[in-house]
Parts: C-alpha cells; structure tokens; sequence
C-alpha cells in the first residue's frame, strides 16, 4: 500500500483540533486485525458516527455525524488533511497510518506531529507535513474555499493558484523514502557485515546481553 | 566531552551513520504482544527473510486476552477477532522458536510488567517494543523506545533500527514527596507542566531527590508515562536501588558475568556537566495527589482544584465530552467503576499502597464495579502471598487475571457510554476505555480512596 510520488494536488479536508491522538483516529475494537487493509471505513469511528463501531460492521447499516467532517458533501475527495498541534499522539499502532491511507488521505498537514506517528508515516508513503501555526491558519481557510493545492515534494514546496504558498522542511532520506518507495529492510541488510561486527563486540563487552535464562 | 546518560547509550549502541545522517542503532532485547507483530511477521515471510537474532525477542499477549476465566486458556476468549490474533502470535512464536509467554503460562503478563520482572530489562540496553509505553524499561537505566508495526519487522529483521538522535531534556524533581502522593502524581504533575507535546524530540532523565528516594516500580510508572509528556524515552541513572532490584532475577547475569556487568552500569549516569537542550525543575514537596479531568493526559488538576474554564477549542470540547462544567470540584463527579492496573500501574507495589487504603473498609455502594487486575502472573502470585487478594475481595472488589484490561479496553473490561472511572491507567482519550466512556488518571492511593468514598477524596486525609 506504500505511494510513491513527487506530486500531489489535493483539496483539503479540516480538522481544527490539537492532540488528535491515535486512538481518535482508529478505536482500539479495530486494532485485533491481522491485515494491514480494510480501515478506512472505520478512520475517526467514534466522531464519524452515532453508533458504536466494532468490526466486520455493515457500514450502510450505521447511524452518520453528518456534522462531521468527513462526512460533509464539500470536502468529500479531499485528500489532504489539515490539523493543529501533536497530531498522532498517544499509542504506536500504526493501523492509523494504514487507516488514514486507506480511506484516502495522501498527506497530512499539521503544526506539529507526535514522534512515533510521524516515524510511522514515512514506513508506508504518507507525507505528514510540519508547518508553522500562521500557515496553519490560513490554510485552514484555504480549506473552507474548497481550493486546490499543490503539493511539489521534490521542491518541497506548496502552490495555491499559480503562487508559491509556502514552503516546507522534510529530512532527505525521509524525502527519498517517499519518492523512491524504499525497502528500508533491504537498505539496512546492505550493513549486515557492520551489525554483524557489532554484535561480536557487544556479546565480548557484555555477554550477559546474550544470555539465556538461567537455570533452576 | 561529558556526555549524557541517553548519550551514552546511543553510542554504546550506534552501528553506523548512513550517508544521510540517520543510525543503524543495534538492538538488545524486542518484546513482542500480539496486537503489533503479526504484520510484521507476515512481512517478514512475504519477503523471506528470518529473525535476525531469536534470543533477543521475548513475547507474551497481554493486550486482549480476558482477565476472567484464565484457566480455560485461548477457550476463555469469547471474541473470535481477539483470539486469531492470541493464535497468530503462538503460531509465529513457534515458527520462529521465539520465546513466549503464553496465555497460560504464569509469567504472562503485560510485557512492560513481565521484562523488568524477569531480568529480560537490564541496564544499559537498547529496548523496542510495538508499544509506547516502552519507555518504561527506562526506570532501570536503558534506551527504551515505542515503535511502529513497520520498525518492528525492521528489528526482527536487522536487530537495529533506523534511527535519528534525540535532544536530552533533564526533569529534575527536588524535596520530598508526602504522604500519599506518589509516583503517578509526579509523572501528572510533569506532564501538566510541560504539556502532551513538551518531551516531543527528546529523551527525558528524570533526577533529583524525588527520583533517588524512589523505588524502581515508582521510577517505572514516571518513565512510563514519558510518551504522554512526548518522550519517546524516558530515563534514570543506574545506582544501588537498580541493582537490587535487577539481582537474581531469571535471566540476569550471575556471579562473574555480573560483577562485570556492575563495573559497566555504575557509568550509566549524565556526566556532572553534561549539557541537556532542556531543564526543568519541581518541587517534590508542594506535590498533591493529581487527577485528571478531561481528555488528555495535560489535563489535570490538584484533587482540591477545580474544573478548569473552557478558554479554548480543545477544552471546552474536553469538558462537553466529560460532561463537567467549569466550577466544579472533583468531589462532585459521580464516579461509577474503580480500575486498579495497567502496565503504569500494576506492579507489587502498586498493589499494595491500594490494599492499605482499602484494608478492613468496604467499596461504596454507588460505584458499579471495582476491578484489580496485576501486570502479570507472578505479581498476582506474589499479591495473593500476601493476601493482597483478600484485602481487594472483602471490600468488594474484584480481583482478575493479568493483562492491559480496561487501560485499553480491547478486551471485555469496558466502560459503557457516560461512565466515570478513577483509573490508574495512562490515557483520558475519547472512548480509551470503552465507547463513550470517561476516564480520570490517578495513582492508586486515590483510586483506592475513591473507591471506598465514591468519589474523588483527597487519600492524604484518609490515611492520616
């Protein structure tokens, strides 16, 4: 499920709160999946609906917030969402990258990213963008003009009408990891010879990091 | 050049810088629970690849096994969804020859409980877990950090994972603590002085008299609770208190291995003039019990303070979900169930400093349910040793089988919708512990309390 891709124009979907934690963005009912795919139904289930989710749930047959904001007709295809401060915070499941994936969202936009969700973006292809509250905020009404943006990873820059709007910071290999859709895995084994080296140090310096349970 | 605890573990553990400036950062010991590790041994086989190093992962379910009925072993699950995933990590376990804890073994526990417990946490290591309450292991001087379902496969897969380096922050919390205030109220008090983001790209050491005076449970519910300040790690020196508690422990070194290990460990402190990004001071001595009244863990007050005014967005929608009103004193919530346990909140000592609260009294009449549940089997073994067990039963709690239980509430220990709990849990989220559920974060002493009173009481008072 991993994107790969430089360039992404997208409307902007609203969600005005701070500390949007992981268990907003999928109730831990649906963490006992074994599978990466099918949580885009469920994204933000307790604020998306009236009834309580749980899963393998028929979602015609549930009760809709139509307040919500996924659920309002105007920002329906808007693939990017915007929020405020430690967006992510809270568990590391990364079911809620899966599930904001899988409902659609190719990037999110917020003023500042707990670490473990912001680590877990990166892992399958979604593009969290940190950027400062005065740009927040005029992206927030950037939203409500159902506007497009555009969003140049490689230049690392957002246009809006034609105009550059702002730019933004993305660490390099982070960067490569998006455009590139690196096997992060295999990068690492290319080290093997390195972190085979290590361990026959570390198990000289402290053996006792090796051993097994003792006896009796 | 003087160097920091976190510091020195991330260079006694650093591989190698890749061209891009990240680390490979080996890794000693990866605890594995069911919830975050299938994908990622199912990643690991479609790409054919095998566990780097077997001896170094540990695994035990812990987050929705059932805290009833626990002898029937995997036939107690009642959920089908739950029990594939209790089934898929004992098969992936057996696959790979992993050593686990088992839903009927009587070391199964919380896997933040069952690590310090057994020696598999010993200091100076380098700790993951799909987990972010990891930074609990930190309490015994070690780099502890939550990852993610994808950095998981990564450890089985290289035994290091890709990491950047984190600023140092340093909290030191000075005086005494009183009577009946304890480790959960100063890991409160920090986070609601530095905020839910405050730790955000850091590792957190946590100093000072509090923190020396303290007991390695008592540093392991602070550390534990770092990733609610931000912290991906949280940390304490090693120093006598670490090396009584890590002694003779299954899997802790012996004899000459261990005299070796001490001469290390004794280094694992911050260097006098060490440099931190971050200070920040509290006085132990003006601590008073702390609880929680909306829906982050930054949102606390003393328990004889009052409900906050709703002066932003985020509060005022806090209090709405919570159903408070600004004004209001703690007292005056209704309290309808009680939850003693989590991996912040279940060890021995934990379980004591409730009993002796709730010792020869009974559980009010207008709470619900009142429930115990020990971060492992060994702790419950230990508990009922005492007669700990018997202490909770009489006054009308009750006493259940190990596991995150109602923390989570991916398992049948829920909240229905509205309900009020005094929780010794780490999380006030929407919905944490059952839908439409609210939760109030307390150390156990005032659980304990509010239990006995039904209501939020300040357990100084009780107690003196």
């Amino acid at each position: 499920m991993k994107n790969n891709y430089n360039f992404h124009i997208g409307r902007i979907t609203p969600l005005p709160r701070d500390n949007v934690d992981t268990d907003q963005i999928i109730p831990k009912q649906f963490l006992k999946s074994i599978k990466k795919s099918g949580f885009g139904p469920n994204l933000f289930d307790a604020w998306r609906y009236e009834d309580e989710g749980y899963p393998g749930q028929e979602v015609s047959e549930r009760l809709i917030n139509k307040d919500f904001i996924l659920n309002q007709k105007k920002f329906i295809g808007a693939d990017v969402l915007l929020s405020k401060d430690n967006f992510g915070c809270g568990s590391s499941r990364e079911h809620a990258v899966w599930s904001l994936m899988d409902f659609g969202f190719k990037v999110v936009i917020a003023q500042s990213f707990a670490d473990i969700f912001y680590n877990n973006c990166f892992k399958n292809g979604l593009l969290p963008i940190k950027l400062p509250e005065e740009i927040i905020t005029k992206l927030f009404d950037i939203a409500e003009q159902k506007k497009e943006i555009e969003i140049d990873l490689l230049n690392q820059v957002i246009v809006c009408e034609g105009n550059e709007f702002c730019r933004f910071e993305i660490d390099p290999f982070r960067k490569e990891s998006i455009l590139e859709g690196l096997d992060e895995i295999g990068l690492s084994l290319k080290f093997s010879e390195d972190i085979k080296n290590f361990e026959i140090q570390r198990s000289h310096d402290a053996p006792w990091v090796f051993n097994k349970r003792n006896e009796g | 050049m003087s160097k920091t605890l976190y510091d020195k573990l991330w260079d006694a553990h650093a591989v190698i810088q890749r061209n891009d400036g990240t680390h490979l950062l080996y890794i000693d010991r990866h605890l594995i629970h069911e919830v975050t590790s299938p994908q990622a041994f199912e990643g690991l086989k479609l790409a054919k690849r095998k566990p780097w190093r077997i001896s170094a992962n540990i695994a035990t379910p812990d987050h929705n096994v059932p805290t009833t009925n626990r002898e029937e072993g995997l036939d107690g699950i009642s959920d089908e969804v739950a029990k594939l995933q209790v089934t898929t990590l004992d098969d992936n376990c057996k696959e790979y020859g992993i050593t686990q804890f088992d839903i009927l073994d009587k070391r199964q526990g919380i896997v933040h409980v069952v690590g310090p417990e057994q020696g598999i946490t010993l200091p100076g290591m380098t700790i993951v877990c799909g987990d972010s309450h990891t930074s609990t292991h930190g309490a015994l001087a070690t780099l502890a950090m939550g990852i993610g379902t994808s950095e998981v496969e990564h450890v089985l897969a290289t035994q290091c994972l890709v990491a950047s380096k984190l600023k140092n922050m340093k909290v030191s919390i000075d005086g005494d603590l009183s009577n009946g205030v304890s480790a959960k109220d100063v890991t409160l008090a920090i986070i609601e002085k530095i905020g839910t983001a405050g730790g955000t790209g850091y590792a957190i050491e946590y100093c000072g008299e509090v923190i020396k005076n303290m007991s390695i449970e008592g540093r392991m519910t602070v550390c534990n609770m770092a990733i609610e300040a931000g912290a991906r790690a949280g940390l304490v020196a090693f120093d006598k208190r670490t090396l009584e508690y890590v002694q003779n422990r299954p899997y802790s070194p012996r004899g000459k291995d261990l005299q070796h290990a001490i001469s290390q460990w004794n280094e694992l402190k911050s260097d006098e003039d060490a440099i931190f990004e971050e200070i920040i001071h509290i006085d132990g001595s003006s601590l008073k019990p702390k609880v929680s009244w909306g829906t982050s863990p930054e949102m606390v007050i003393d328990i004889d303070g009052i409900i906050p005014e709703a002066s932003s967005e985020s509060l005022s929608h806090a209090l709405k979900y919570m159903d408070l009103k600004p004004g209001m004193k703690l007292s005056d919530i209704k309290l309808d169930q009680v939850f003693i346990g989590s991996c912040t909140n279940s060890r021995i000592e934990d379980l004591r400093i409730a009993a002796q609260v709730v010792k020869g009294k009974k559980v009010s009449d207008t709470i619900k349910r009142a429930i115990v549940v020990p971060g492992s089997g060994l702790v419950s073994a230990a508990a009922v040793k005492e007669g700990l067990d018997q202490v909770f039963l009489e006054a009308g709690f009750e006493w259940r089988a190990p596991g995150c239980s109602m923390c989570l509430a991916m398992n049948p220990d829920q909240l229905g919708e509205g309900e009020h709990c005094a929780s010794t849990s780490n999380r006030n989220f929407e919905g944490r512990q059952g839908y439409g559920g609210r939760t109030h974060l307390v150390s156990p002493a005032t659980a304990a309390a509010a239990a006995i009173s039904g209501h939020f009481v300040d357990v100084r008072e009780l107690i003196k």
